[in-house]
């Protein structure tokens, strides 16, 4: 590093040379990147509106308001189908998930050449894509429905399952899987007793979140059609009936607590 | 004490002898209160029953929807590139700069608001508006942030820069009130001890204990905001979103596969180079 | 030099960790405290630097009242108080150096701390203490790196680079074996004799505070129960702090530190170690 000893006194410097300078020029080329990043938005940005934004803010906002609360008669329906796109949309995903997720992870997998690889492909393209596009992609080819919105569900949450399963696999405690494994067992008995109880927790733990991240989502998929209170929101907004928004916003908002509190309780719970 | 099983009596318990023990033994269940063990189990049979009983399957319209399946199976074999690419670069490029705008204008506000609502630095008051701050951008959805901003500030990238920047907030100034909220205590007492003014203890106390964690959150935060900005286009927000919808609604699925081998192509490359960095700044 | 008065700490919980204790620290004296786990030592000791608010009482450190002492002063009043913690509290993923040179923040501004621009004096004094505890080929490492003997002889050459009037030493030894915990004493001691330093030392093992310490203060239950100096600490007087036990084991105090050196027959050891 960078200490020289010159005639009486010894000299400190906190970074070498080097380090100093790349660091400086690390943060130039961040500066550089973000100022022409914020110069190409800035560019597409039509600014008289920008500067209109709070009174527009402000129109929206009191059109907003009250919100109308008959409206509600017509959205249990698709808040029931927005429950069940998640609740069984995540089912769906554990099951598929799961297998994906010993086929990835380096202690579990059969060939770490081949098949991990390939699960670890499956893992990113299915995280890659967001449900909402997924959504697209499903209401394109079977229709519109609450289906879409399911099998969107359970295509997007694969990824994130599996990926936080097989990272909990591959870090379990190899003692106890030897202990197993050194009283005879075969494969799936060590499987069964020396893997599964150790990520069991996590396990629930990660079933429970990704099933509250899907209750959000699952709100939005009617945008595209995949049913749900989407549907509605959808509906609304192209009629600009903004109490109806609200209204809709609300229950969103209620829904997202609910699961959340649910949620944590679990999780507390599995601690 | 009565489950434990007593020996019989003409059995003797020495060195020669062994006590024969007739009991049954099953593994105790996962939820020990039974009533609450059924009540979980009626409810979640009755739910599934009810829930899929509800569904609508119009399996008539699936059917015929395979054949588009088909289609569109065949479109990611032969991805298509070069049909529609001015639209498609000019998308993902977008999509890109957006993601590295708002990350960045995230990571900025996140910090000050993370160190706020850390119950272990801030007064209560702060610490309380901190919070709510972050439950307010945890609360919506992406989708709809961006319907709103869209219709308040226009069409274009601004709305959807504006964002996710917003959804960054929820998440970086969360796991970085909560990193804070863990740290060692005894470190920065020491420092603390030495007789240094405030903005010297963060500098030498706090901030070498949150900085990995910070830079790993912000490169997977990074990694959300790109995947994010693909969508928020669906909505007139900017980005790639825009592209891969009018290819979905024309059924020209190699242009929509192209795009998104795209995403997933960049989704891996940001992995492998975050893994990098990760490591090199523990 | 340190006048503690009437020092008393109680807890929300109605814990009364001190209970009116009166204390006098000379200039350059070096005090060992010591009592059973829950004694107060630990608290009275961070009273002082005021890592814990007293509830009430006073502390005189020349001539200021540490307790009613409001954030500026109190800085400056730290500055003069060198702390060595018993976990060795070094900030972890800083280098030694950086460890070290964090003793001097009271005295220098933000940014040169932030730029980590020190005086070349300071810079000065972090090698020279370096050389002293025996660590000057470890300048630039990361603390984390260092074994446990390692990280408490940075601990003390942060808390001397302040160039204090005394040591607040927190149980030094708890976490190392037996003969770095000897090597850690001896530097201590060979330290505060050298510069002048008062200290006042929390330990649980009784023989060492015996061949280490001037006076020994005993703690039980927040009060004082002996103050004197080693040689007077018979079976009787430690029952009174500790309770009930077998106490023939403990050893007596050794002559003066610098007759020990020589008699000490691991010096050699203790040199080549230190290198």
């Amino acid at each position: 590093m960078a200490e020289t000893l010159s005639s009486a006194t010894k000299v400190w410097q906190y970074r070498s040379r080097n380090k100093q300078l790349l660091s400086w020029f690390i943060w130039l080329i961040g500066t550089a990147l973000f100022m022409y990043c914020w110069q190409r938005v800035s560019e597409s940005t039509t600014w008289f509106f920008v500067w209109d934004a709070p009174r527009i803010a402000a129109d929206i906002g009191s059109r907003m308001m009250p919100p109308r609360w008959s409206y509600i008669n017509e959205l249990w329906g698709p808040l029931w189908d927005t429950l069940n796109i998640a609740t069984i949309g995540t089912m769906m995903a554990i099951v598929m998930a799961v297998p994906i997720a010993f086929l990835a992870a380096r202690n579990t997998s059969p060939s770490t050449r081949f098949i991990r690889p390939l699960a670890l492909l499956i893992i990113v393209s299915s995280r890659s894509i967001n449900s909402l596009i997924w959504s697209l992609l499903l209401v394109s080819i079977i229709g519109p429905g609450v289906v879409a919105g399911i099998v969107a569900i359970s295509l997007r949450s694969i990824g994130f399952i599996a990926k936080l399963l097989y990272e909990a696999i591959e870090e379990i405690d190899k003692n106890q899987v030897e202990a197993v494994t050194a009283s005879g067992a075969n494969s799936l008995q060590i499987l069964i007793y020396g893997i599964v109880p150790q990520i069991l927790p996590a396990f629930a733990g990660i079933s429970v979140f990704r099933w509250d991240i899907n209750i959000r989502e699952s709100t939005v998929l009617g945008l595209v059609g995949a049913g749900g209170i989407g549907l509605q929101l959808n509906a609304s907004l192209n009629v600009l009936a903004w109490p109806q928004v609200t209204l809709i916003l609300i229950l969103i908002l209620l829904a997202v607590i609910f699961s959340e509190w649910i949620s944590a309780k679990v999780r507390h719970a599995i601690i | 004490m009565t489950d434990i099983p007593t020996n019989p009596p003409d059995t003797e318990v020495s060195g020669q002898q062994t006590s024969t023990f007739t009991a049954n033994w099953s593994p105790p269940p996962f939820i020990k209160n039974p009533l609450l063990r059924w009540a979980l189990l009626l409810g979640l049979i009755l739910y599934l029953f009810l829930s899929i009983g509800s569904l609508d399957v119009n399996w008539q319209r699936i059917y015929v929807g395979l054949d588009r399946g088909a289609k569109f199976v065949n479109g990611f074999m032969n991805p298509n590139f070069a049909g529609r690419w001015t639209d498609i670069s000019e998308g993902m490029i977008e999509s890109l700069i957006m993601t590295v705008t708002s990350t960045a204008i995230g990571i900025a506000i996140s910090i000050p608001i993370g160190f706020g609502a850390a119950r272990n630095l801030a007064p209560l008051p702060v610490y309380l508006f901190c919070r709510g701050i972050i439950a307010l951008s945890r609360s919506f959805q992406e989708i709809i942030v961006a319907i709103l901003f869209v219709a308040i500030f226009g069409f274009g990238p601004l709305a959807g820069v504006l964002t996710l920047s917003f959804a960054t907030i929820g998440f970086l100034s969360k796991l970085l009130a909560e990193d804070i909220e863990s740290i060692d205590k005894s470190q920065a007492e020491a420092v603390q001890a030495t007789g240094s003014a405030w903005w010297q203890w963060l500098n030498y106390g706090i901030q070498p204990q949150v900085m990995p964690r910070l830079i790993g959150l912000s490169l997977y935060r990074l990694d959300i905001n790109f995947r994010e900005s693909a969508v928020v286009g669906l909505v007139g927000a900017g980005g790639i979103g825009a592209t891969l919808n009018t290819a979905f609604d024309r059924y020209e699925y190699d242009t929509a596969a192209a795009i998104l081998i795209l995403i997933i192509g960049i989704v891996m490359l940001s992995e492998y180079i975050s893994g990098y960095i990760r490591a090199g700044v523990q | 030099m340190l006048e503690i008065k009437q020092l008393v700490k109680k807890y929300h919980t109605g814990d009364l960790a001190v209970n009116g204790v009166d204390l006098k620290v000379e200039k350059g004296q070096v005090m060992a405290l010591i009592g059973p786990s829950g004694a107060g030592k630990s608290t009275l000791i961070r009273c002082v630097n005021r890592l814990e608010k007293a509830t009430s009482g006073e502390i005189w450190l020349n001539g200021e009242n540490i307790v009613k002492m409001r954030s500026g002063k109190l800085r400056r009043a730290r500055r003069n108080m060198g702390m060595i913690f018993q976990e060795y509290a070094l900030v972890e993923r800083l280098t030694v150096m950086e460890n070290v040179l964090s003793g001097r923040l009271g005295y220098v501004g933000f940014w040169r701390s932030f730029l980590r621009k020190f005086p070349q004096s300071d810079i000065n004094a972090a090698f020279g203490l370096l050389e002293k505890v025996g660590l000057d080929t470890m300048v630039n490492k990361r603390a984390d790196e260092l074994s446990g003997g390692q990280r408490q002889r940075v601990g003390i050459a942060r808390a001397l680079i302040q160039k204090p009037d005394i040591l607040l030493v927190d149980e030094p030894t708890a976490s190392l074996d037996p003969k770095t915990s000897r090597q850690i004493m001896r530097l201590i001691t060979e330290l505060c004799e050298e510069n002048k330093l008062a200290a006042i030392i929390n330990i649980h093992d009784v023989a060492l505070a015996q061949m280490y310490a001037e006076r020994i203060v005993g703690l039980r239950e927040g009060s004082i129960v002996y103050d004197g100096p080693p040689d007077d600490l018979k079976p009787d007087v430690l029952t009174e702090i500790y309770g009930k036990e077998d106490w023939t084991a403990v050893r007596k105090r050794k002559p003066k530190i610098k007759k020990s050196i020589e008699e000490d027959s691991t010096t050699e050891e203790h040199l080549e170690e230190m290198q």
